[in-house]
């Protein structure tokens, strides 16, 4: 199975009215994609500031800075954002107005995780709670525990560390939680001591059972999506969008397989990396994969700016961990049981680097050899912190100057106070190409009431008030 | 398709040869020996690489066969050829298919078990089931219940059931025999099931497991249903289940489980009389039963052979290992511990005698449990049975239990029905098995032999076709009359055996009541001394009816010739069919006739030949394989003993395909013994 996370900075926000001078074409023109450039660009020194709780200040300008204000928690950003001097390099001029439509936080990263080996039965599955109702579920292959408690785990971890759903695709083939094996309802387990229940509170998953297949995952990647798809259900990413994406299942040399009946191959794989790049869908990508053989599915790549982990080497194994003679099953796989075990180490404050994440799980602990394929990225990986994957932070400047807004005038200011006519949302009369329907004539109210009147007056008019006991 | 000078050969087109029977005794040389081909098809999954390379010889050797057969010379080069080696051929082929058969228990042709079913995976469970000593004071309310109603009590049980929590129903059922039952003595039988249901709590009612306890008045069981009863109020308590599981106790073993089992799948096949059933629980994953007659066992003997020699998939014995070996359990096969030393001479002995003693059992294709007639519905089972023997060392209900439990909880992980594993095998021990691809060409080389030697009557039957001067002048000179096979002299003996063995498997049922009034015996003995005189008879019956008929001057010989041919291509086709779906009836019959049958002719040593055609019938093996079953097994009958339990398995032969639809019956009495028959004729041909 296989989860990938993709963390995209969104193009989501055209709907909710871009902030002034906010212009795409401007800002496509005007940014190369060489992405060191913009890295460099960056002034250094500058204060990192976690999560969003902390304060007015946030939104800042990582290499991606200007588009992607956090999303820690959107309110304080909605009212204050820091414009940053530094941050308006070529076509960020657009500090955002205070009086307009607040710019909606974008994302800076968009998860996207799998987990498609599955189930032999489809019926229809209820994420939101965290409750198990109902009888009528389908019975995913039990034994698979450990995959979904795999991905949940790495879901939990980038959750935690800042990155909202709305910026998380998360694919299970198989729903554990609810599963009628499971002796602890309602909780996915990932290590035998009970301590951490990965499915938490709040699990969003986006794909799940039957819908996790290569198709719908490839479209995903590549944004070919039908008109229909929800915006959750999509990986809204640009081209200044880290994404990560993990993946874990059943694999072989070169596959993964999907569900019980397909796969997808590391050549396809490459390919839809590839298709991104050229549709300009991310800028730096980590990509995970915790199956048998996992480092052939990276062996493929060749579009620039991907960093590849894998758990195991061609020709091994990747091994589980943690069996639990309670819940009856593995709960977790070893490479991404230490994974675990090194993210929840990780603060958004944290300076680990890729080449710490790359000595998680040497040999002695993991039995199979982890891999990481690095030269088509950029970046030393030294340089390359954990949290600009796996955490939605972003440097912040704090200033003590004063700044005066009054000279950036937002040219479109006059337009945008003018009041704004709204599309009617669901067109029900051009849908279904129909006239609405004449309103009936009805008499108004107190012509009724007055005819009620009479009535009673005529009935007590004709048998009296004494004869009441009769009526009744 | 075809190579070689097939259709070259000037002498093909006029002379009309006839080349279907080529065609056909190519194919049967060719798929004799790689019978196990076509039962790949049987594991689509588990089809090897060694299949698929055989297929490809098959199909080349298949027109380069028939290319050397259609071209005259080379035919006639190849039949020299085959007379010459003929009986060096099929020594060689019969003692390579014992040699087979008995090195299957030796390290080489054995592998290690192993579960394959994902879903069950291994042992990972926490049991925890105490309730040994509720399941003890059940079993002897249960005993005490019994005695006071003196059948069982289903009040009690319905009761007991209810207050643990589950779904109670009960089935009556009523069956008349077809003759007495002497063994269990009994005639008309009607009894009541009694089931309860523990409904998943979490998960629909559309798949179930079966605990099922047979108890009938002469092996009560007690134990097993306290178990029973201890465990569905264990596992009522857990919220784990994702299948029902069903808690049957059965009355008159056998008869009642398939009683339940017809009105479970609504069919009616043995013309049993049942009410309906009240409760289901969706489609049987699979069934474990329990024969526990003692508080404490030493060990516990599985059973898995079923109806027709139906097998379990190995998974769940696999299963039903794994556990043994977690907890710590003494585990028997054919009440045969395992050997310590698997490699050594001595142990691969032991998983001999093990495994001939499988072969027997499931050679006679009884139910050896109630487990069996669950297999007919595609419903893997198998039978445990407590041992309670002079060991020191004993299990209490706790352990076997734990292991129940342990079982269940993988069953119910199960997503879909076992079939990772084989159907098809033969067990040297617990831990070892031999697959269906090594033991079959065991079978190969013995059914081998009735196609040379066939080939070898087609050869001389036409033998003026090698004569080697000519080409083209045999086929023109030589009639059809005096080439070929006359068939309408096979007419009648082939009529009349088959008319005997009509008799035999209709007669002594039907006349059972005649042949007591008028002599001296009861309804059971007069099936079997029925039978036994009509397959007696068949020996003096059909000698010499060819005399009638024939009148064609031929060769001296072809007569019986042809009816040899006949006879041998219908015995190995019985036996390849028989092979398919219980390779050990198949092999028991084909490693005993074969022999005889190709010796088989009309001249030489005519005594020690009819003396061998009456060791190797098929009456005369069960009463063999009887011996040696009890030789195996360390308990040696003696003469008297051995007619005795001759007679008992002869009733219990017929019974089974009157109540369950074993097929071993008919099979001998309308296909083994009309073919053994026309052996018979061919030795007494004048």
């Amino acid at each position: 199975m296989s989860e990938g996370r993709v963390d995209a900075p969104s193009s989501q926000l055209p709907e909710l009215g871009p902030p002034c001078g906010w212009d795409p074409g401007q800002q496509r023109g005007a940014r190369t994609r060489g992405s060191g450039v913009r890295g460099r660009a960056v002034p250094q020194g500058r204060g990192r500031v976690g999560e969003a709780g902390k304060g007015w200040a946030w939104a800042g300008p990582s290499p991606t800075a200007a588009l992607h204000p956090g999303f820690g928690s959107p309110a304080p950003a909605l009212g204050v954002l820091v414009p940053d001097a530094a941050s308006s390099g070529p076509g960020c001029r657009e500090p955002a107005c205070p009086a307009g439509p607040a710019p909606f936080p974008r994302a800076s990263s968009l998860f996207l995780m799998l987990l498609p080996p599955g189930p032999s039965l489809l019926a229809p599955l209820n994420f939101t709670g965290t409750s198990c109702r109902g009888h009528l579920r389908p019975q995913p292959f039990w034994f698979n525990y450990r995959h979904v408690a795999n991905t949940l785990s790495v879901y939990r971890s980038v959750k935690r560390l800042g990155i909202p759903d709305s910026h998380i695709v998360l694919m299970l083939a198989d729903d554990m939680a609810c599963n009628p094996r499971n002796p602890k309802p309602a909780t996915v387990f990932s290590h035998k001591n009970m301590e951490l229940n990965v499915y938490g509170d709040d699990v969003e998953v986006d794909y799940r059972s039957y819908e996790v297949t290569v198709e719908n995952f490839l479209r995903v990647l590549t944004g070919r999506v039908p008109p229909s798809t929800p915006r959750s259900k999509r990986l809204l990413s640009d081209d200044r969008s880290n994404i990560l994406i993990y993946m874990t299942g059943h694999g072989g040399n070169g596959f993964l397989k999907f569900q019980d009946s397909e796969e997808i191959t590391n050549v396809e794989l490459a390919d839809a990396f590839e298709q991104m790049w050229q549709k300009r869908r991310y800028h730096e990508m980590l990509f995970i994969i915790d199956t048998c053989q996992g480092a052939s599915m990276y062996e493929r790549f060749y579009s620039p700016n991907v960093m590849a982990l894998a758990s195991s080497q061609v020709g091994e194994d990747s091994l589980s961990h943690q069996p639990d003679l309670a819940i009856g099953v593995h709960l977790m796989d070893r490479y991404t049981f230490y994974v675990l075990e090194f993210l929840e180490e990780i603060h958004p404050a944290s300076q680990a680097n890729m080449n710490d994440l790359f000595q998680v799980c040497p040999k002695s602990l993991c039995v199979s050899t982890p891999g990481h394929r690095t030269d088509l990225f950029q970046r030393n990986p030294q340089n390359v912190l954990i949290t600009d994957f796996f955490g939605s932070v972003r440097k912040v400047e704090i200033t003590t100057e004063r700044v005066a807004l009054n000279h950036l005038k937002c040219q479109k200011d006059e337009e945008l106070t003018e009041p704004l006519n709204y599309a009617e949302q669901l067109p029900v009369a051009q849908i279904i190409h129909q006239k609405p329907k004449q309103k009936e004539w009805h008499p108004p109210g107190g012509f009724i009431l007055g005819l009620w009147a009479l009535i009673l007056m005529v009935f007590f008019k004709t048998y009296g008030i004494k004869h009441m006991k009769y009526v009744f | 398709m075809y190579v070689g000078n097939y259709g070259k050969d000037p002498g093909l087109g006029r002379a009309g040869v006839r080349s279907w029977p080529y065609h056909l005794l190519v194919l049967c040389v060719l798929l004799n020996p790689f019978t196990p081909l076509s039962l790949t098809f049987l594991k689509m999954r588990r089809m090897d690489l060694i299949s698929f390379q055989r297929c490809h010889v098959l199909c080349s050797l298949y027109p380069l066969a028939m290319g050397l057969l259609l071209d005259s010379h080379r035919r006639r080069a190849l039949a020299r050829l085959l007379l010459r080696l003929n009986t060096p051929l099929c020594v060689v082929s019969y003692v390579a298919g014992v040699v087979w058969f008995l090195a299957l228990a030796f390290s080489p042709l054995t592998q290690n078990t192993y579960i394959s079913e994902n879903a069950m995976g291994s042992t990972m469970v926490e049991e925890q089931f105490e309730g040994g000593e509720h399941a003890l004071s059940y079993a002897r309310d249960f005993i005490a219940q019994r005695r006071k109603t003196g059948n069982l009590p289903v009040a009690w049980l319905e009761r007991t059931m209810r207050s643990v929590g589950l779904e109670v129903y009960s089935q009556s059922f009523s069956r008349t025999l077809p003759f007495p039952d002497e063994t269990h003595e009994r005639y008309m039988v009607s009894g009541t099931n009694v089931y309860g249901i523990l409904r998943a709590p979490r998960a629909a009612s559309t798949e179930s497991l079966v605990l099922i306890v047979p108890s009938s008045p002469g092996t009560l069981n007690a134990q097993a249903v306290g178990l029973l009863l201890s465990l569905a109020a264990y596992f009522r308590s857990q919220i784990y289940w994702a299948k029902d599981i069903i808690f049957l106790v059965t009355e008159h073993d056998l008869l009642g489980t398939e009683a339940w089992l017809e009105a479970y799948h609504d069919v009616n096949i043995t013309g049993m009389q049942s009410s309906a059933l009240r409760g289901r629980a969706g489609a049987i994953q699979a069934a474990v039963a329990l024969e526990l007659n003692s508080d404490v066992v030493t060990s516990l003997d599985v059973a898995v052979e079923g109806l027709n020699g139906q097998l379990p998939n190995l998974d769940l014995l696999n299963l039903f290992h794994a556990f043994c070996q977690k907890e710590a359990l003494l585990c028997t096969l054919q009440g045969k511990l395992q050997h310590s030393d698997w490699a050594s001479l001595g142990g691969s002995l032991h998983g001999l005698q093990t495994l001939m003693l499988m072969v027997l059992r499931q050679a006679s294709g009884r139910p050896h449990g109630p487990h069996g007639l669950f297999l007919r519905y595609h419903v893997e089972a198998i039978t445990l049975r407590g041992i309670n023997s002079f060991r020191q060392y004993k299990y209490d209900m706790t352990a076997v239990g734990k292991t129940l439990e342990g079982m269940f909880r993988k069953l119910n992980n199960l997503l879909e029905r076992l079939h990772q594993s084989y159907f098809f095998y033969l067990l040297p021990s617990l831990s070892r098995f031999v697959s269906i691809g090594l033991y079959m060409p065991a079978i190969g080389f013995l059914l081998f032999i009735p196609g040379l030697k066939a080939l070898e009557l087609w050869v001389k039957l036409n033998k003026v076709d090698f004569s080697p001067e000519e080409q083209l002048g045999p086929l023109q000179l030589v009639g059809q009359d005096v080439r070929g096979v006359a068939l309408t002299p096979l007419v009648a003996p082939v009529l009349i055996s088959q008319a005997t063995g009509l008799a035999l498997y209709l007669l002594p049922v039907m006349g059972q009541h005649v042949a007591a009034q008028h002599f001296p015996v009861a309804e059971a003995e007069a099936v079997v001394l029925t039978l036994l005189a009509i397959y007696v008879a068949g020996l003096a019956l059909p000698h010499s009816t060819h005399r009638v008929v024939s009148s064609t001057p031929r060769g001296p010989d072809s007569g019986w010739m042809a009816l040899k041919l006949l006879a041998l291509l219908y015995l190995a086709l019985q036996l390849g069919c028989i092979s398919l779906f219980n390779f050990s009836l198949g092999f028991l019959l084909a490693v005993t006739m074969v022999p005889a049958a190709a010796l088989t002719q009309p001249s030489g040593p005519r005594l020690l030949y009819a003396v061998l055609l009456v060791l190797v019938s098929p009456g005369a093996t069960l009463l063999g394989s009887l011996f040696l079953w009890r030789e195996l097994q360390e308990a040696p009958l003696t003469l008297a003993e051995g007619w005795q339990l001759f007679l008992g398995a002869l009733a219990q032969g017929v019974l089974d395909h009157h109540l369950y639809g074993a097929l071993l019956f008919p099979l001998l009495s309308l296909g083994l013994y009309p073919c053994w028959l026309l052996f018979w004729n061919v030795l007494f041909w004048k």
